[in-house]
């Protein structure tokens, strides 16, 4: 299994480019179809722009780290900031009526659509996001 | 992400989106349409032909615009999302909030 660690920093315009380098490991060498690359791209934005703003609080002291562990089957990743953490069962349904009015809370709600297994650390600051290869 | 502008003779006005439509610029969106309600315009064609991506803060830019425009008594339609943005909508049934048109021209004839 291969590993790739990127530190991001708390900057929401270094999204872009942190994605576009974390995907472009994740797809090397494979047969993937732009399927896989857009959830990935949704679920990997999603997370990085929830630790940037809600985690750091976009502090320029402070940085996320996504670790990519890249396997024949299952690509896993960890998105992790220097936060205090959240609950994420605390989190709106996205779908309500008055949800769907919100200008937020859409985030979390689209990487567990994008992706197959979502899990947070104990903490609240760590999530853990596995996609399995087609 | 770039904006282009173009007016109807309707008075429709039509805004093309050149690029993502993501949290870093979310707010160049909002501030145009904002800027358009202030000066009369109530009827608008968002055209994302040249959009390859959306994040969870665009849509939210685009839901409160929404709101905003129709509180004023006028319409948003949203036009020429590709496979993927259509089914973001879809999953998040903002598709249920949206007008939603292959094309401006087709989003235009529903005025």
């Amino acid at each position: 299994m291969a590993r790739v660690t990127v530190q991001v920093p708390s900057a929401v315009d270094c999204i872009e480019e942190a994605v576009s380098v974390v995907l472009r490991h994740c797809l090397a060498g494979a047969v993937a179809g732009p399927q896989v690359q857009f959830r990935l791209q949704v679920a990997l934005s999603e997370a990085l722009a929830n630790a940037i703003v809600r985690g750091n609080r976009e502090d320029a002291s402070k940085r996320v780290i996504v670790q990519a562990d890249l396997g024949p089957e299952l690509i896993c990743l960890y998105v992790t900031d220097e936060g205090d953490g959240f609950d994420p069962r605390a989190v709106p349904d996205a779908l309500s009526p008055e949800g769907l009015q919100q200008d937020g809370g859409r985030g979390l709600f689209l990487i567990h659509r994008m992706v197959d297994d979502v899990h947070f650390n104990a903490q609240g600051n760590s999530i853990c996001m596995t996609l399995r290869r087609p | 992400m770039g904006l282009r502008e173009s007016r109807q003779d309707n008075g429709v006005v039509v805004i093309h989106v050149e690029g993502q439509l993501v949290i870093t610029n979310r707010a160049e969106l909002k501030d145009r349409l904002q800027d358009r309600l202030a000066a009369g315009d109530r009827r608008f064609v968002i055209d994302f032909t040249g959009t390859p991506y959306i994040d969870s803060s665009g849509l939210g830019a685009l839901v409160t615009i929404a709101k905003r425009i129709r509180e004023e008594g006028g319409d948003i339609r949203l036009a020429g999302l590709n496979d993927d943005l259509r089914q973001l909508f879809e999953l998040t049934k903002l598709d249920t909030l949206f007008s939603i048109s292959a094309t401006p021209d087709q989003a235009l004839a529903a005025f």
